[in-house]
């Protein structure tokens, strides 16, 4: 490290204007230039990740026959190319939201809980199993949910069709409740689950005791206290936190992929089997695809990646949008 | 106080990583007991590496195993990274052969045979296997199926267990008045892709075939062991898997009525339809044409093969691919194949085997 500093003589004439009086210390220029060097080798991963999927995408793409963004048939490798991920994106985003519509509130709740209801004891121990939870690796959640969930799953499903069968997304007319979009979804939920309560927590924890206090000063009750000073100080964590999940669910692989009956098919209908998703698909495709195949998968993978960045744009725009609630880290 | 804590949890973490570390190898089949007293190998050293077919990859394992036992000097690294990957390992001279569950295509082969320097690449059938129609059907002991109801099943133009076109070929079976729980493979196999070549040869199903199952309809579940398990723990089911897969999870499987009434899906049946195989090549590259539609055999059935260079291979992978396929091809080798779920390659087919495996130089 010694070698890229120059010696201390010749620093101080370097000194910006506005840092007066104080020189600047060889530490200061090495852990600028490390830090900046950081910043911009994480724009530079990026940037050569999205040159790679490009590059590698291209060749399926001037093959391919079919509409790429409207088709949901996935034959590559057939004579001539025929494929496209209306399929994939529609699996990969309903499992996602079912994801986050079964994890937001109960991760919400379950932070709220922890931070603002339960003692300190209580608290931090099931803070501590929440945050446990995220650190089981993901096979193991498909194959609990595979093994252990989706038999479980099965005589809720059957009363959801029974009774809300009029609703077209319950309904079920192959009389089959296994491995479909909405057990995935579940699993997933459970997965994303941590990731949201641990990051509401946090937010929950630094909201100023003094809102809180001038809450109940006025008479508000615990709900109206959450309701009136928690909420709308935490606001932009709660949203960050559902993002970071559902970066997480958008992305989930070999979970998925074990619990999903794959197919091509777009079907609303998500207690029956079916499904696939664009991370699902690459897992099971890879290993024996063909040149135009593995190209293809590289193509799927880089609506994945533009979804995501897409999604977490999204996310700081609300962040920012809402700065002047935020707190300590706006 | 703190320090120390911190320091024990570590240690716990990382003797538990190292734990399972130690259960990730791998749990392969790993039947020793037929490798002893090979006195028929001729030994080579040295070490050597291939790749490709997953289908093969217990067959593979078996040899090695036994190879290396009698000949301690030679070392062999099969990796099971599918069959597109083990071809395209070959190409670019990573690997001495590959194992692959189709022939060399034809725009593959100019460039494998560039790959060997003064011979051509041919590829050599070395391990048959079976895939079992396997049901899970209560009281259901024996269970006859054709190509048009299979293709029925497996294109869910047939739902029910009772559909009459499964009971007239199940005269006093009592079939249950339940739906049929289809699973076929959701991730890409050589087993679909030889399963649905069964039903494309009679002319039963419309779709192109291919490593990726099309029809839709069904349940698709990863991994032969994946089907293999959902077959099990599902009421009234029905799938395709391997043979070893269909011994391992005690399932019982269908026998096929390909037009000479009903066959059992046993590794000698299957081993009649490979026998009856024709060459599709010239000289010692042994592409085979299977008669799935025609055999008195078991039909459904794939072989895979060992593709390499018939002249051409550099000095220490000629010597030890020779010796080891030379082994494989052997009575022994194959006699090995039927313990652990595989189908030999027997009869005349096989002397021409071992005809091109002797003329690797």
């Amino acid at each position: 490290m010694s070698t890229t500093v120059e010696p201390p003589g010749s620093a101080a004439p370097d000194a910006p204007a506005a840092i007066k009086g104080a020189a600047v210390r060889r530490g200061d220029r090495v852990f600028l230039g490390l830090s900046r060097g950081a910043g911009v080798l994480i724009l530079v991963i990026m940037a050569a990740i999205a040159a790679f999927l490009v590059w590698k995408a291209v060749p399926s793409l001037q093959a391919n026959t079919a509409n790429f963004f409207t088709t949901s048939e996935w034959t590559p490798d057939a004579d001539p190319a025929y494929f496209g991920i209306a399929a994939l994106a529609f699996g990969t985003l309903m499992t996602a939201v079912i994801a986050m519509v079964l994890a937001v509130p109960v991760g919400i709740g379950i932070a709220l809980f922890i931070a603002h209801y339960a003692n300190r004891r209580l608290g931090s121990a099931l803070g501590f199993i929440t945050d446990l939870l995220a650190a089981v690796p993901s096979i193991i959640f498909g194959m609990w949910g595979l093994e252990f969930l989706m038999p479980q799953m099965q005589g809720f499903l059957q009363w959801l069709t029974t009774y809300f069968g009029w609703i077209p997304l319950f309904q079920n007319d192959l009389g089959i409740w296994t491995r479909s979009i909405m057990i995935a979804g579940t699993v997933l939920a459970i997965m994303v689950l941590p990731t949201v309560s641990a990051i509401s927590r946090e937010v929950f924890v630094q909201v100023p005791r003094e809102h809180i206090e001038a809450a109940l000063a006025l008479g508000a009750t615990r709900w109206e206290m959450v309701r009136m000073a928690i909420f709308p100080f935490a606001k932009p964590g709660m949203i960050s936190a559902s993002m970071l999940g559902l970066g997480r669910a958008l992305g989930e692989t070999i979970a998925v992929a074990l619990i999903l009956s794959a197919n091509y098919v777009i079907n609303w209908q998500i207690t029956e089997p079916g499904g696939n998703t664009f991370a699902a698909n690459i897992a099971l495709r890879w290993n024996e695809a063909g040149p135009i195949g593995l190209s293809a998968l590289v193509a799927s993978g880089l609506v994945l990646f533009v979804i995501t960045l897409a999604v977490n744009m999204a996310a700081r725009l609300i962040i920012a949008r809402r700065a002047e609630f935020s707190g300590a880290n706006g | 106080m703190k320090l120390t804590r911190t320091g024990g949890l570590v240690a716990v973490a990382l003797t538990g990583t190292l734990a399972l570390a130690a259960c990730g190898s791998d749990g392969g089949t790993t039947d020793n007991g037929s490798s002893t007293g090979n006195a028929n190998i001729s030994c080579a050293s040295g070490s050597l590496k291939a790749s490709g077919s997953s289908a093969q990859k217990n067959a593979i394992a078996e040899w090695v195993n036994a190879y290396q036992a009698a000949c301690p000097d030679a070392t062999i690294d099969y990796q099971a990274n599918g069959s597109g990957a083990g071809v395209t390992d070959f190409i670019n001279k990573q690997t001495a052969f590959a194992g692959s569950d189709s022939a060399l295509k034809e725009e593959e082969q100019p460039k494998a045979d560039a790959r060997c320097a003064s011979g051509p690449a041919i590829n050599i059938p070395m391990v048959g296997g079976s895939i079992n129609v396997v049901y899970n059907v209560e009281g259901v002991d024996k269970l006859i199926l054709d190509a048009p109801t299979l293709a029925g099943i497996f294109d869910s133009t047939i739902t029910k267990w009772n559909d009459p076109k499964i009971a007239a070929l199940n005269a006093g079976v009592t079939l249950p008045d339940t739906s049929i729980a289809q699973f076929h493979r959701s991730d890409e196999s050589g087993t679909t892709d030889n399963f649905t070549k069964y039903l494309i040869a009679k002319e039963v199903w419309d779709f192109e075939g291919g490593k990726a199952w099309e029809a839709k309809g069904g349940q698709g579940a990863k991994g032969s062991d994946g089907v293999a398990n959902a077959v099990k723990s599902t009421p009234n089911s029905i799938g395709y898997v391997e043979l070893s897969f269909a011994e391992d999870a005690g399932l019982s499987s269908a026998w096929i009525d390909n037009g000479n009434g009903p066959i059992e899906a046993t590794s000698a049946n299957a081993a009649t339809t490979i026998a009856s195989a024709t060459v599709d090549g010239t000289g010692n590259n042994l592409p085979l044409k299977i008669d799935r539609a025609g055999t008195t055999g078991y039909p459904i059935v794939l072989v895979t093969y060992e593709i390499t260079c018939e002249k051409g291979l550099s000095g220490s992978d000629l010597e030890l691919t020779k010796s080891f396929l030379t082994y494989t091809a052997s009575n022994d080798g194959q006699a090995a194949l039927t313990d652990i779920g595989y189908v030999p390659i027997t009869g005349d087919l096989l002397t021409k085997v071992q005809t091109a495996v002797s003329s690797i130089s």
